[in-house]
């Protein structure tokens, strides 16, 4: 019984979080951002298919994500115009479809070789694809793209999906029930083959599967998945455009797999939660959120190969024991990581300060040498006086040795949880 | 699995989570909701475009602060609120979005007309949809034809002429031109360079049929470095002057490859203005060959706007890119007055069908039936400049000389837009 | 006619030879590292910004020695404190973090220089029109940047087979261990041949910033067919690297000044509908799809021919 509750436990807990999330996070822009975030959610994880899973790296995964928002933006419009009974949570199921679609015609051609090889034949398709998009303005639509009106669709229950509140439910639904899917199909022996084709190729052939064909079946499944995740966008923003298969949408969705950590199903999901967040956020506080963006992946990659997810992961080892102590084991441990914390982030935050006023005063000079840090007017900073460049210069160095002072705090904090782990058993 | 134990990045990790909270506590907007009259700038602040929509933003933030020191609007100061559209439609739509959320009710946007036509349809579904919030949307650049035809919107208000208009601007200063017989065509493969060429071989054909059409090219948008195979092709036909939408990087390149081939035709453009094109222009030594249609230029003989610019440049370093952008935020101000209220339903009922003095001089006014605004528009040439010019371009020591004047009424262009009225 | 063959020609050969310059590069990394390194580019647009702005102080003939030495100076850095800790963590680790530095790169290059074109011009002393054909100017930056081209082309395979360092530098490549335990610094060779290969981007950077726009988005436009050059003409050779520059440069400027299409080949009697795809198919001029030729060879290159051209190493 407790391990019914365990297994199906956490999807009814999930359910109920993406039921009340509305009611938690009211401000107007958080609906928009959470449907957002949905979409990136399936997305990611259907990256995460391919990358985590079956080692393949894809650099045109949004070719299935674009290709099927323009079906889904040409078959809303056609189910309005002809008055046919599709209801709009049926439609992504036609996303789903050309995802799958694709993935079967394209993969067949992508999968006869793998690594790095396969990298850059998606580059190539994907590429292909986008080019091609700006020929076939049919349907394309050319730039402009092809827009639609969800409104117009089939009523079930009366809900038209015109205000956000209705459209996010529907998004919530598919999420979940992606999620879902995907875990299961983990949890098969075609996700078990697919693990095995990542870590060694010739020893699933001496097994007596074909690789290729597993990675087919892989690449096809991943296809329906992004096919999913971007009819949700073209019904969320009512377009579906060329950008859409471009190659910014394949790099964002390998960010956000990636930032996450790609050794853990959960982690696409971390990633494509921060990542949304940051890229609707960051452009609010910095014009250079690029470069940030670009620095955070680095660091991800030199110093945290296995992402967030990883990073929390590497917990689960002191989940032991009695309640009592491993609140208390935990405890220790943050309080380390709040000792050191604090150097860390003064050590950023002065990175942060001069990396501003160097574009500021690279590139802003027409505005003179005030400049609005983070684009607060209250954090007004003078470019030209020597202070915030000498406190930024003191910041960073003096928060970078203070930081790695507190290394060994944190090592053995580590160490004595480690310990307490073991010693309070299973 | 087993992996090493980085216990430094542990910290970093802490301090991602402290940031995080951090950054989900700071207040959002610092001003004080309601004391100024905020509109949003969509376009795009990073990447390749960013130059051109940072340009931008800083013409408006001078031309508010001019009309903030003239009273402002309903007595309040108005402001211009970046949002970074990263060159990406569904950007676009998020970022409306986040500044909808914020309270915003007013948005601008002028770079692409793909993300025009997505902010005006999401405007007009939004309004539709939220009675009594509405959000109105001025564009001061997007110049594709449909916006006012068949995609139109009530609550969409353009004050840049549309293509139709500057290709008739175009080809009424054409038709005094008997030294120009053989026309070559050039443009971005896209819907605004397809545009180009299907009303200059229409409008030429119509007003001056006597001139030959010796070339119709289409180019990948923003993706060719070389354009000496073009140029070769366009010396083989034996044209005396082309006519080409090309804009930013596209323009630049065309000009300096018919430098290095030594090719001396006319070029009618529409964008030879833009960043980079003077000091291309310069560079090839093509005086007085190049020429760009406009509502205004530097070197207009109008006292006012020439006081303005003085101003701007002094002050941001920069050439008003956009007079017709004073044209707009005037008349926003002004209707804002004459409702007496910051309710966007009222104040486009104002502007509907609004009469304005331009910027430069003359009588412009806006087009009730599709929301086009009408104003005199002008053919200049680049060039060295006399000594009554007060102004050059990207310091060149090149500037624009006024080549002709053609009148509102020669750039009046059927429309079939249906615009649903709100009651 | 004959007019447009020869100068398409001349313009393929010296587009094919500037992708070849950076091809060059990227084939020599890529032996070593056997990832391709996807910040090449971005290694070329920083020599374009370093050749502008040395050029702005010293001239342009010491920016373009002193351009390449800084990129190829950055390279060997980040080699020795970027790539040599991702390493461990495999391939794609390795891919993906040269894919972060190309973003970081053209990040602070737009941080530091803006968005706009730089004013990089071509200097006076070759500003000139070498020849005329058919009264069309030829101009003698491109011929300099030609002759320079097929320079580093020769130095290039001089070095790697005749002197001592290449023939080292060509062992590491292959037998990195036995090399190593003859005593040689395998490490330190890796660092260099980083720092060459970027070096070789930056130079063409250096030149082709003045011929062409000088921008921050020069890495993303050449970006793409840079890889298609290289995959094409076979991972790790370099012979490969130079036939596939010229055919795609060959290519893709041939097929601009090509307008045929299908309807014009077989006029509007079976022309498809307007309005659906196949009328779009049918439409579509040649030059049109020029930019797209060099990806459907790459795809075509891979499923059937995946050493590439003249390949020696299976990717």
């Amino acid at each position: 019984m407790s391990s019914t509750i365990k297994t199906y436990g956490i999807w009814i807990v999930a359910a109920l979080l993406l039921l009340l999330f509305p009611y938690v996070f009211s401000a107007g822009a958080s609906l928009t951002t959470m449907c957002l975030m949905g979409i990136m959610i399936i997305f990611a994880l259907s990256y995460n298919m391919l990358l985590g899973q079956t080692g393949m790296l894809s650099f045109g995964h949004a070719v299935y994500y674009g290709l099927a928002a323009f079906v889904t933006a040409h078959t809303m419009n056609w189910a309005a115009k002809a008055g046919y009974p599709i209801p709009l949570p049926l439609i992504p199921v036609a996303g789903a479809a050309t995802g799958l679609f694709f993935g079967i015609v394209f993969g067949w051609v992508s999968t006869k070789r793998g690594g790095t090889a396969f990298a850059m034949i998606s580059l190539g398709l994907a590429e292909l694809v986008y080019s091609s998009s700006l020929i076939l303005r049919s349907f394309f639509g050319g730039e402009e793209g092809i827009s639609a009106d969800r409104t117009k669709l089939f009523r079930v229950f009366g809900y038209n999906f015109g205000p956000q509140i209705q459209v996010y439910y529907l998004i919530a639904f598919w999420t979940l029930l992606c999620v879902i899917l995907m875990y299961a199909i983990t949890r098969t022996p075609l996700g078990r083959m697919c693990n095995a084709v990542r870590e060694n190729q010739e020893r699933v052939e001496f097994v007596g599967y074909n690789p290729q064909f597993v990675r087919f079946i892989a690449f096809s499944l991943a296809g329906l998945f992004a096919g999913v995740a971007g009819s949700l966008a073209a019904i969320n923003i009512e377009l579906a455009q060329a950008s859409f298969v471009g190659a910014g949408q394949s790099g964002v969705v390998l960010l956000a797999a990636y930032i996450g950590g790609v050794a853990f199903f959960v982690g696409p999901v971390l990633g494509a939660i921060v990542v949304t967040l940051l890229s609707i956020k960051l452009s609010d506080f910095s014009e250079i959120w690029l470069l940030y963006f670009g620095i955070l992946f680095i660091t991800v990659i030199l110093f945290a190969p296995y992402g967030l997810s990883g990073l929390l992961m590497m917990h689960a080892q002191f989940w032991r024991g009695p309640l009592g102590s491993k609140i208390a084991r935990f405890g220790r441990l943050l309080g380390a990581y709040v000792i050191a914390a604090i150097p860390a982030l003064i050590m950023l935050a002065g990175a942060i300060l001069l990396i501003e006023m160097i574009h500021h005063v690279a590139q802003k000079g027409a505005e003179g040498a005030n400049m609005h840090f983070l684009r607060r007017s209250y954090l007004t900073v003078n470019t030209r006086s020597v202070l915030p460049w000498v406190g930024g210069l003191i910041a960073l160095f003096a928060g970078f040795f203070a930081f790695r002072f507190t290394w060994p705090t944190v090592a053995n904090a580590w160490h004595k949880a480690l310990l307490d782990a073991q010693r309070s058993g299973k | 699995m087993k992996w090493q134990m980085p216990k430094k990045l542990l910290g970093l990790a802490a301090v991602g989570l402290v940031a995080g909270a951090g950054y989900l506590a700071l207040p959002q907007k610092t001003e004080a909701q309601g004391a100024t009259i905020r509109i949003a700038y969509v376009d795009p602040l990073s990447g390749p475009m960013a130059g051109i929509g940072d340009t931008g933003l800083k013409n408006f933030q001078f031309i508010l602060e001019q009309i903030n020191a003239k009273g402002g609007a309903n007595g309040k100061k108005l402001e211009i609120v970046p949002f970074d559209n990263k060159l990406n439609a569904q950007e676009t739509i998020v970022q409306v979005q986040k500044a909808i959320d914020d309270g915003i009710r007013i948005i601008t946007q002028g770079n692409g007309t793909a993300f025009a036509i997505a902010i005006s349809e999401f405007v007009t579904k939004y309004n539709e949809r939220n009675p009594g919030k509405e959000v109105i949307y001025l564009n001061y650049a997007a110049v594709d034809p449909i916006l006012t035809n068949d995609k139109c919107s009530y609550w969409h208000f353009r004050w840049d002429a549309n293509t139709e208009q500057k290709m008739a601007a175009i080809t009424a200063f054409l038709k005094d031109r008997k030294d120009v017989k053989k026309m070559y065509l050039i443009n971005q493969d896209y819907a605004f360079g397809q545009g180009v060429r299907a009303l200059a071989t229409k409008m030429l054909k119509e007003r001056r049929p006597d001139i030959e059409i010796v070339g119709d090219e289409l180019h990948p948008l923003a993706k060719v470095t070389d354009f000496s195979p073009y140029i070769a092709k366009i010396k083989a036909s034996g044209a005396d002057s082309v006519i080409t939408g090309n804009w930013g990087s596209d323009i630049a390149l065309l000009i300096k490859a018919a430098a290095d081939a030594g090719l001396q035709v006319n070029f009618f453009t529409f964008y030879a203005g833009g960043t980079g094109g003077p000091t291309a222009v310069k560079q090839a030594n093509l005086a007085n060959r190049v020429y760009a249609v406009g509502e205004g230029f530097a070197n207009i003989p109008h006292k006012e706007s020439i006081e303005f610019e003085k101003e701007l440049r002094a002050k941001y370093k920069l050439s008003l890119f956009y007079p017709r952008g004073v044209n707009q935020m005037r008349m926003l101000a002004e209707a804002i007055n004459k409702a007496k209220s910051e309710d966007p339903k009222k104040f486009a009922a104002v502007l509907h069908d609004m009469k304005f003095e331009v910027y430069s001089g003359g009588q412009g006014y806006m087009r009730a039936d599709d929301h086009q605004f009408m104003q005199p528009m002008y053919m200049a040439v680049f060039g060295p400049i006399k000594a009554d010019q007060p102004f050059d371009e990207e310091n060149t020591g090149w500037g624009w000389t006024i080549a002709g004047k053609v009148d509102p009424k020669e750039t009046l262009v059927p429309t079939t837009c249906k615009m649903n009225k709100p009651s | 006619m004959a007019e447009l063959i020869i100068i398409s020609t001349l313009n393929g050969v010296l587009y094919g030879m500037l992708l070849f310059l950076m091809a060059s590069g990227l084939t020599l990394i890529f032996s070593m590292m056997g990832v391709l390194n996807f910040a090449h580019a971005s290694f070329y647009m920083l020599g374009a910004f370093l050749g502008f702005q040395i050029s702005q102080w010293a001239g342009f003939f010491p920016a373009i020695i002193l351009a390449p030495l800084i990129a190829g100076g950055l390279g060997a850095l980040v080699e020795r404190y970027g790539l040599r800790t991702v390493h461990k963590n495999g391939h794609v680790a390795e891919l993906l973090f040269t894919f972060g530095l190309a973003f970081i790169i053209e990040e602070v290059i737009q941080m530091i220089w803006g968005k706009l074109a730089m004013d990089y011009r071509v200097p006076s002393l070759l500003d000139f029109s070498a020849f005329t054909i058919y009264a069309t100017n030829y101009p003698a930056y491109k011929a300099f940047m030609l002759l320079f081209s097929i320079l580093i082309f020769i130095g290039l395979i001089f070095l790697l087979t005749r002197t001592r360092a290449g023939l080292i530098i060509q062992a590491s490549l292959t037998h990195p261990n036995m090399v190593g335990m003859l005593g040689h610094n395998v490490p330190r060779v890796f660092m260099l041949v980083f720092g060459l290969g970027t070096s070789l981007a930056a130079i063409a950077g250096a030149i082709a910033g003045a011929a062409f726009v000088t921008q921050s988005n020069m890495a993303a436009l050449l970006g793409p067919i840079l890889f298609v050059v290289v995959v094409v003409g076979g991972l790790g050779s370099l012979w490969g690297a130079f036939v596939a520059s010229l055919l795609i440069g060959l290519l893709q400027t041939f097929a601009i000044s090509s307008s045929w299409s299908l309807s014009k080949l077989f006029g509007t009697s079976f022309a498809p509908a307007s309005g659906t795809i196949l009328y779009d198919i049918w439409t579509v001029t040649i030059a049109q799809i020029g930019p797209i030729l060099p990806y459907l060879l790459l795809v075509l290159v891979l499923v059937f021919r995946p050493t590439g051209l003249f390949g020696t190493r299976d990717t």
